[in-house]
């Protein structure tokens, strides 16, 4: 049973992702929204063990935020659960900010460096395997984005991970199917990612990445069944869900809304 | 004392102490060496190897250190520099500035060691490459017993760093007075006029190079300058105060951000108002084959072109 509404609270974080667009529109705002619920899951729905009070607690599960630009949504939460002020929000990508438009790790609660693409999933298979040689039963989860997986790294890092049965390792995908230029299927699909992953020895499902209960249960699964592979959910999402004009157009990556529109859709949100 | 190979005497020092130090890990990404078969053996715990994957073998030595390890990453020196150069930027050398990390990075065949292998195997870049980054210790040592002295170093003090090794075996110059690790430069010979500041491979054509021209009757310093980042400015000034030249010699691209640039930094940032002269390789590729002195006159560092230029350098003095 869930202490907290997770659909609600989902609202919220989309609600405040926009209020932080609306203040920074240096921020990716199409790329943030597709991972909502995700983040909210993973934070809200007893999937990480985490301490606010001590970011780099050896108790935690590591949660390594490889689409770092596409993370936005992850600011209000953060600051929710007490990791900085709420009165930072306010701040997003002025000057002595420490939370900017790609987040960093001076940021308490993330763990790495995330502006470039392609290099969390390898530094989370390092910490998977550091874990499990130190004998610790901490995981590791790590969000990329589909466009992400064209890096090669992302996949030598799949090849490790399987080899080395990481089942410490949980990949969550943000399927949204779009990159900077178009369709990801337009450019380099990975078609039927669940199929390829497998092939390569991970443990898959997929979920439609926007039902935050949905996405809970399965991540629940996934780390609770131990099979001796590393799994992966593929969350399929929509870039820009929610905002007309945004969501799901081929160019979201780099659309910003009007100001007038964001101030529409803030005064109609719930 | 028998020389051995720079990578046979740090991975002993590995070897040995990977029974009471339960922190250190050795990454490889497929290359191996006599020494290194008795780590997998002794302790497979804490060795893997990520296969040819440099990329990885980055990213996943970043991850072990962000869990406590002490990181030993290794693979062919051109390939552990360039293959993966943004890995090592990004998850190294930048998030390093805030998280504590200690990888090391053993990069074997600095230079033209590799000298039948041709140009994707020779290395000419790295040093230019790896002193850019900052956060980065440069560590390019010119003997095994220097290698061998530069482990404990490595252990002891965190940050990442990049091991220039030699895939040949050179002779021993630390047989008898060890390496000033602390200083990160050792003075060979004393000299009044001019000083020569080489690196790795280098401070062996150096001391070559020295004894013809003290021979023809000239004064000459010869410097192992075998930590290029991190080394003890004030005692190198000290050092080289008596001199009117300074000549950097390395196996590395001449005019291209390596040691002679370092040596102009320096010059010009502290005031030295010294001449310089930058003896390194002729930039561009070449595919000939020969043998690594052959190759060295080719390009521009041989003892005898090496010569040929101090000599005309000199009379400007």
């Amino acid at each position: 049973m869930n202490p907290i509404n997770l659909h609600d609270k989902a609202q919220w974080v989309w609600r405040e992702t926009l209020a932080i667009h609306r203040h920074a529109p240096e921020t990716r705002l199409a790329s943030a929204l597709s991972a909502i619920e995700v983040c909210v899951a993973l934070y809200y729905g007893g999937i990480l063990r985490h301490n606010p009070s001590d970011p780099l607690d050896e108790a935690r599960d590591r949660c390594i935020i490889s689409k770092g630009h596409g993370s936005i949504c992850l600011y209000p939460i953060l600051a929710d659960l007490g990791y900085f002020s709420p009165d930072a929000l306010q701040h997003v990508c002025e000057a002595g900010s420490f939370l900017g438009g790609i987040p960093d790790p001076i940021i308490p609660g993330y763990e790495t460096v995330n502006g470039s693409l392609g290099h969390g999933l390898g530094v989370a298979a390092g910490i998977a395997l550091a874990l499990k040689t130190k004998g610790s039963d901490r995981h590791v989860f790590v969000i990329v984005g589909d466009g992400e997986l064209h890096e090669g790294a992302c996949w030598e890092a799949i090849m490790f991970a399987a080899h080395h049965h990481l089942d410490n390792l949980h990949l969550i995908v943000d399927n949204n199917r779009i990159s900077m230029l178009g369709h990801t299927d337009d450019i380099v699909s990975h078609d039927d990612l669940s199929m390829r992953l497998s092939a390569f020895g991970w443990c898959c499902d997929t979920v439609d990445g926007h039902d935050v209960e949905a996405v809970q249960t399965i991540l629940w699964q996934q780390k609770s069944h131990v099979v001796g592979q590393p799994t992966a959910l593929i969350a399929n999402t929509l870039k820009g869900r929610g905002v007309p004009g945004l969501e799901n157009a081929p160019l979201s990556h780099i659309l910003n809304p009007k100001p007038v529109v964001l101030d529409e859709l803030l005064e109609k949100a719930p | 004392m028998m020389p051995r190979a720079m990578r046979d005497a740090f991975l002993e020092k590995i070897w040995q102490s990977m029974e009471r130090d339960a922190s250190l890990f050795f990454v490889s990404a497929d290359f191996g060496s006599p020494v290194l078969d008795k780590i997998r053996a002794d302790y497979p715990d804490r060795f893997v190897n990520v296969g040819i994957a440099e990329q990885n073998l980055i990213n996943v030595s970043a991850g072990l250190a962000l869990e406590g390890y002490t990181v030993f990453a290794y693979a062919i020196a051109s390939f552990i520099t360039m293959r993966c150069y943004e890995q090592t930027r990004v998850n190294l050398a930048l998030l390093s500035e805030v998280r504590p990390m200690n990888v090391n990075l053993i990069g074997v065949g600095a230079g033209y060691s590799y000298a039948m292998s041709g140009p994707t195997h020779q290395c000419y870049e790295d040093i230019t490459l790896m002193r850019a980054l900052p956060n980065f210790q440069l560590l390019s040592p010119a003997d095994h017993i220097t290698a061998g002295q530069l482990f404990t170093q490595c252990v002891s003090q965190s940050g990442p760093k990049y091991l220039r090794f030699d895939a040949q075996t050179l002779p021993v110059l630390y047989a008898e007075e060890l390496p000033d690790g602390q200083a990160g430069f050792h003075v060979h010979r004393t000299g009044r006029r001019i000083c020569l500041i080489a690196t790795g491979y280098m401070v062996h054509t150096a001391l070559e190079v020295a004894g013809q021209l003290v021979a023809a009757g000239q004064s000459v310093g010869v410097i192992d300058l075998f930590n290029l980042t991190h080394c003890d400015l004030d005692k190198l000034e000290k050092t080289l105060s008596p001199y009117a030249g300074l000549i950097s010699l390395e196996e590395g691209f001449r005019g291209r951000g390596g040691l002679d640039a370092l040596l102009v930094e320096l010059t010009t940032q502290r005031d030295w108002g010294k001449k310089l002269l930058g003896l390194g390789v002729e930039p561009g590729y070449r595919f000939e084959l020969g043998s690594r002195t052959e190759l060295h006159e080719q390009v521009g560092i041989g003892v005898q072109s090496a010569l040929q230029r101090i000599r005309d350098f000199t009379r400007t003095l």
